[in-house]
């Protein structure tokens, strides 16, 4: 197990970057701590896959280093960083069985006989998969397949972390769930460093304790499930975390803070004091659908607003509305119903207001 | 306009690809195709398009018995999992080849290719090739060169499953939008509860090759006619608890047992099993008459705006999905509460015996 450690780390593809836009991970510094069980989350051309691949060690990086217990890997093949991969697709051998598939790794690293045999039951039983050892792989359902697969990665007790390259895509959704809290118990059983990288926001937040998210080569925001989705760093975090993402607004100032048509939004005075000090015209506020509030009758700071559109999915509602120009997304829930075109009030609990400036979070200076 | 499948089966070798499948698609309407891998979606939907033949059953389209037509003399599109563009040819003309193969005349494909291509959002592309897109702009071109040419049959078979969740959050709500105004007969095949719910339209739910039911979605998700239904359409699963109703009582074991109310009055005395969605339960009581249930907590999966959950008793284990962040440690107890005018009753065959009963809404 070990402490991984991107050190300015930066990589282009190109062998003379001229400027940002050839680079596929901008320069950055992040620390995957010890026994951390973390997700790195983007959409695909982020740049996670290039992260991930550098720190397996597939990739050497064109700028920076990749320290293991600051000790500097760069050089080291994946093998020698003793990384465990588990891909999208199940790498296994077909024609061996179960058994043999998980004491590979361990025959090849000379372990003693006997201690191989403990150590495939050990983690068979963890997997729920020892009723399974002396079958044929090929025999196997995709999902059990997987387990293998992530048994292999297991098996070896020097194993310095855990990378897992969308592990569950080809599994289904009800599988997804089992599978999924079977990688969490084998992460607090064996704590050990595990990567998960994924486009996927729920897999990423219900597998890792922290979360990178990884935008146009950058990770805008490295934090809790609930502080990427309470406080998003940046709008892109605001976005793609969340199902809707977050509503965010272009607003010009005002005297109360900011408005969008006729709309004005109330501001706190740090936050006016803020914008005040910025020439940027590219100011945003941002809210998600999950804190909109919607009343029938008018309160203070509420806005009267039309009902364009619900789109029932069963457990909840999203419903949109229309505030001048604006088209508002809100959830609510299974039970609420509104006619199409009828009146209702908003509001914006300042709580959960955001304000953002180029992009990026305005928060309050402690 | 209409396609009619009517006892269609295809059966190989001993195994059952699709056995006995009975249902009718409209023109103008979007159906949806659900269930896990191997239920028999993409064997479906090759039967329709004319790829296999059926080894019973018919198929009728507009009146006509076209079982065994071959898919060259439908007009039809179908639309896979992985990205299928020519690579050797740019967007535009990846997206013109089916009309330059009706030897449509070049203005008109110049107007539809173009017409396409700003529907999908790719009009800047189409002097690209392929492989100099990313995998959302691939399919959007593939989806573009379905679509092109007016089919009256478009299959879909997952198509986004290999694409980024937001993409496909907006891939979803732009298929919506373009087949509102079509007269074709679309069908959509995916694994996800929630995706056939954000799809709308029709939903069929198979399973091991049979049709378990189909209608609205919406008919289909509120009266799932068995515990396969309920299960197949909802995501998380819909939590199933093995219980008994006696004159006076309803219980799940010696823990949980409740005096039985007017809600579930016409159950007859007997053992049932008692469907709640995650949702659906709750660290607290709404009601009087909620079901108070002591668990322990088994682990809790937060996803930023909600809790997943995961309790068990002695008896039986639930997964509840909680607005909000609910941190508790493994092991401690709990109790949870379900409401009674949420549950869904099936008899030991597994049949829907009692639906919820409606809820009145709230709001305008």
């Amino acid at each position: 197990m070990a402490e991984i450690h991107l050190k300015s780390l930066a990589h282009s593809y190109s062998k003379s970057p001229s400027g940002p836009e050839d680079y596929a991970i901008r320069q950055l510094d992040h620390v995957w701590h010890k026994g951390g069980a973390y997700a790195l989350l983007g959409p695909s051309g982020c740049g996670k896959s290039t992260m991930l691949n550098i720190i397996s060690g597939l990739v050497q990086p064109s700028e920076g280093e990749v320290l293991f217990d600051g000790i500097r890997v760069n050089a080291l093949s994946p093998r020698d960083r003793n990384i465990a991969q588990v891909f999208q697709f199940p790498v296994i051998y077909d024609s061996m069985t179960v058994y043999q598939n998980l004491a590979f790794p361990l025959k090849n690293n000379k372990v003693p006989a006997a201690r191989i045999k403990e150590r495939v039951q050990e983690i068979a039983e963890v997997l729920e998969i020892e009723d399974k050892l002396h079958k044929k792989a090929k025999n196997l359902t995709a999902d059990e397949k997987q387990k293998v697969s992530m048994g292999r990665g297991l098996v070896r007790e020097d194993v310095s972390a855990i990378l897992f390259d969308e592990p569950l895509t080809v599994i289904d959704p009800q599988l997804k769930w089992k599978l999924r809290r079977k990688l969490k118990q084998i992460h607090e059983q064996f704590d050990i460093t595990m990567v998960y990288v994924t486009h996927d926001q729920l897999e990423a937040s219900t597998f890792a304790d922290k979360i990178a998210v990884m935008y146009d080569g950058q990770i805008v925001q490295f934090g809790t499930p609930t502080e990427l989705f309470e406080q998003p760093n940046h709008t892109f975090v605001g976005y793609f975390i969340g199902s809707p993402g977050m509503n965010l607004i272009d607003v010009e100032r005002c005297e109360a803070g900011v408005r969008f048509g006729s709309a004005e939004v109330v501001l706190e005075p740090w936050q006016i004091e803020y914008l005040n000090r910025l020439s940027s015209t590219n100011v945003k506020i941002g809210i998600r659908p999950e804190f909109i509030e919607i009343g029938l009758e008018p309160k203070v700071n509420s806005y009267e607003v039309e009902v364009l559109d619900m789109e029932d999915l069963g457990t909840y509602k999203i419903i949109d509305l229309g505030l001048g120009d604006e088209t508002l997304k809100a959830r609510v829930d299974e039970d609420f119903d509104a006619r199409i075109g009828s009146r209702v009030h908003l509001t914006m609990p300042p709580q959960w207001t955001m304000l953002y400036v180029d992009e990026f979070l305005i928060q309050e200076q402690s | 306009m209409s396609l009619t499948l009517e006892n269609l089966s295809r059966i190989v070798d001993g195994v059952d690809y699709i056995r006995n499948a009975s249902l009718t698609f409209e023109a103008g309407s979007f159906n949806v195709l659900l269930g896990r891998t191997l239920a028999g979606k993409t064997s479906l939907m090759r039967l329709m398009a004319g790829l296999d033949k059926p080894t019973e059953g018919r198929l009728i389209y507009n009146g006509e018995d076209v079982t065994g037509q071959s898919v060259q003399r439908r007009n039809i599109s179908m639309i896979y999992q992985q990205f299928i563009n020519y690579p050797n040819l740019s967007v535009y003309e990846n997206i013109a080849s089916p009309l330059r193969l009706a030897k449509m005349p070049s203005s008109e494909i110049d107007r539809r290719v173009k017409e396409t291509a700003a529907m999908l959002r790719i009009e800047p592309l189409l002097k690209r090739f392929p492989l100099e897109l990313s995998g959302g702009q691939q399919q959007r071109t593939a989806m573009a060169r379905a679509l092109v040419k007016d089919a009256t049959l478009v299959l879909f078979d997952e198509p986004l499953v290999n694409l980024d969740y937001k993409l496909r959050e907006e891939l979803r709500a732009e298929l919506r939008d373009l087949f509102r105004e079509r007269q074709c007969i679309a069908v959509y095949a995916t694994t996800e509860a929630n995706e056939a719910l954000a799809l709308g339209g029709t939903t069929t739910l198979l399973h091991q090759g049979q049709v378990v039911q189909s209608g609205p979605v919406m008919d289909v998700y509120r009266k799932p006619v068995n515990t396969l239904a309920a299960q197949l359409f909802s995501e998380p699963p819909m939590n199933l608890i093995r219980g008994r109703v006696s004159d006076t009582e309803l219980s799940f074991d010696e823990d949980t047992r409740h005096a039985l109310t007017q809600e579930l009055a016409d159950l007859q005395p007997g053992e049932y099993w008692f469907g709640i969605r995650p949702s659906h339960i709750a660290l607290k009581p709404a009601n009087d008459d909620d079901l108070e249930v002591p668990v322990q907590v088994a682990l809790s999966e937060i996803s930023g705006s909600e809790t997943f959950m995961h309790v068990e008793s002695r008896h039986f284990e639930m997964v509840t999905q909680l607005m909000g962040v609910h941190q508790y440690h493994t092991g401690a107890p709990i109790s949870v509460y379900l409401p009674i005018n949420k549950l869904f009753v099936f008899d030991t065959h597994e049949q829907l015996v009692h639906t919820p009963s409606q809820v009145s809404g709230r709001g305008v």
